[in-house]
């Protein structure tokens, strides 16, 4: 199962079936710098605000999508071998269904507040907090 | 498998029975269906994304998140979380190799980690309602309480399983059962650190950013 990850065939270790969270030292150690890195990036990013809001708000959901990969892979272990496929499979299905539900949720509703409501010139950069209900 | 029977000579008939029961007994199976519970877990925080997302700028003339935030401490708080994730893998080639010591002693330093990580959110749950932003002040701070306090309820659950584990590895040692249920158990570990990926970004930072 690990045979092209490059560590020594060890056959105690390896008559273990179970494929997930069995990985080679290599990915751990790459994945915990990996993670590291990209956990320091954008909180350094929001704390010294180097770069404008726009940049930095990409930078840190690119490196939030880039350090879940980091995750999955290297301490998750998911591949596309592991238990024939599905775990991948059911993974894939996954991330369909959270982008709809969270792109879905978010971009419906915000045009039903900008269209429903009466807008505020003022208000007109902030759409969305000018129209709190409670 | 079937050609490993075939070729292997009876002297290590005791190891190929040990491999069979891997790849076909409980152990894939069991893998399996926690990694469905792991996603439908997800679909879960999904919700929860969602519905922070849609009201999340919903402040009702209340705090915002540039005002209440304190990164400093949610980043001290993300590194115990991410250490523990990295901790817990230091655990498993000790697990492999069926040293019980080491295995207890970095499974004990992932909870104390994990144990710190849910007393610094318990701390800044208390600031905040002893500020006024407790979860009835706005949507925003009700979906906050939400999100994060699920999470929070997640790793508590983690802990109560980490310390379940010390005591049944002192117990029973390394037997297959238990490798098993720590395989769990780190799958589950470090999916709640992915979940906090996502809570630190799209909460926390986006939201003192925007």
């Amino acid at each position: 199962m690990n045979a092209a990850s490059g560590d020594p065939v060890d056959p105690a270790l390896h008559s273990h079936g179970d494929t997930i969270g069995h990985g080679s030292r290599r990915s751990y150690w790459i994945g915990s710098f990996l993670a590291v890195i990209l956990t320091a990036i954008p909180f350094w990013l929001v704390m010294t605000g180097a770069v404008d809001g726009v940049t930095t708000t990409a930078l840190i959901f690119a490196c939030a999508l880039a350090q879940i990969v980091v995750h999955v892979v290297c301490f998750l272990h998911l591949d596309t071998r592991s238990e024939g496929g599905w775990t991948l499979l059911a993974f894939l299905f996954t991330c369909v269904i959270v982008v709809l539900t969270i792109g879905g949720s978010v971009w419906v509703m915000y045009h039903l507040n900008v269209n429903m409501m009466p807008m505020p010139a003022a208000g007109a950069g902030e759409h969305m907090s000018t129209m709190s209900r409670h | 498998m079937t050609e490993a029977i075939i070729q292997a000579p009876e002297a290590v008939t005791w190891h190929l029975a040990e491999n069979e029961d891997h790849d076909h007994g409980g152990n894939g199976a069991t893998i399996l269906g926690f990694w469905i519970y792991l996603m439908s877990d997800a679909l879960i925080f999904a919700s929860l994304f969602a519905m922070y997302g849609v009201v999340s700028t919903s402040f009702a003339g209340g705090p915002v998140p540039r005002e209440i935030f304190d990164l400093p401490l949610v980043a001290v708080n993300t590194a115990f979380l991410l250490a523990s994730s990295i901790t817990f893998g230091a655990a498993i080639p000790h697990m492999e190799a069926g040293r019980v010591g080491p295995t207890q002693l970095w499974l004990a330093i992932t909870g104390l980690l994990g144990a710190v990580f849910v007393g610094i959110e318990l701390y800044e749950f208390s600031h905040l309602i002893a500020e006024g932003a407790g979860p009835q002040r706005s949507a925003f701070l009700s979906a906050f309480f939400t999100l994060v306090g699920t999470h929070g309820a997640h790793v508590s659950v983690g802990l109560i399983w980490i310390a379940a584990m010390l005591v049944q590895l002192g117990q029973s040692g390394l037997i297959q059962e238990n490798k098993r249920r720590l395989m769990c158990l780190s799958m589950f570990w470090h999916f709640l650190d992915i979940i906090w990926i996502g809570v630190f970004t799209f909460v926390y930072l986006f939201g003192v950013v925007r």
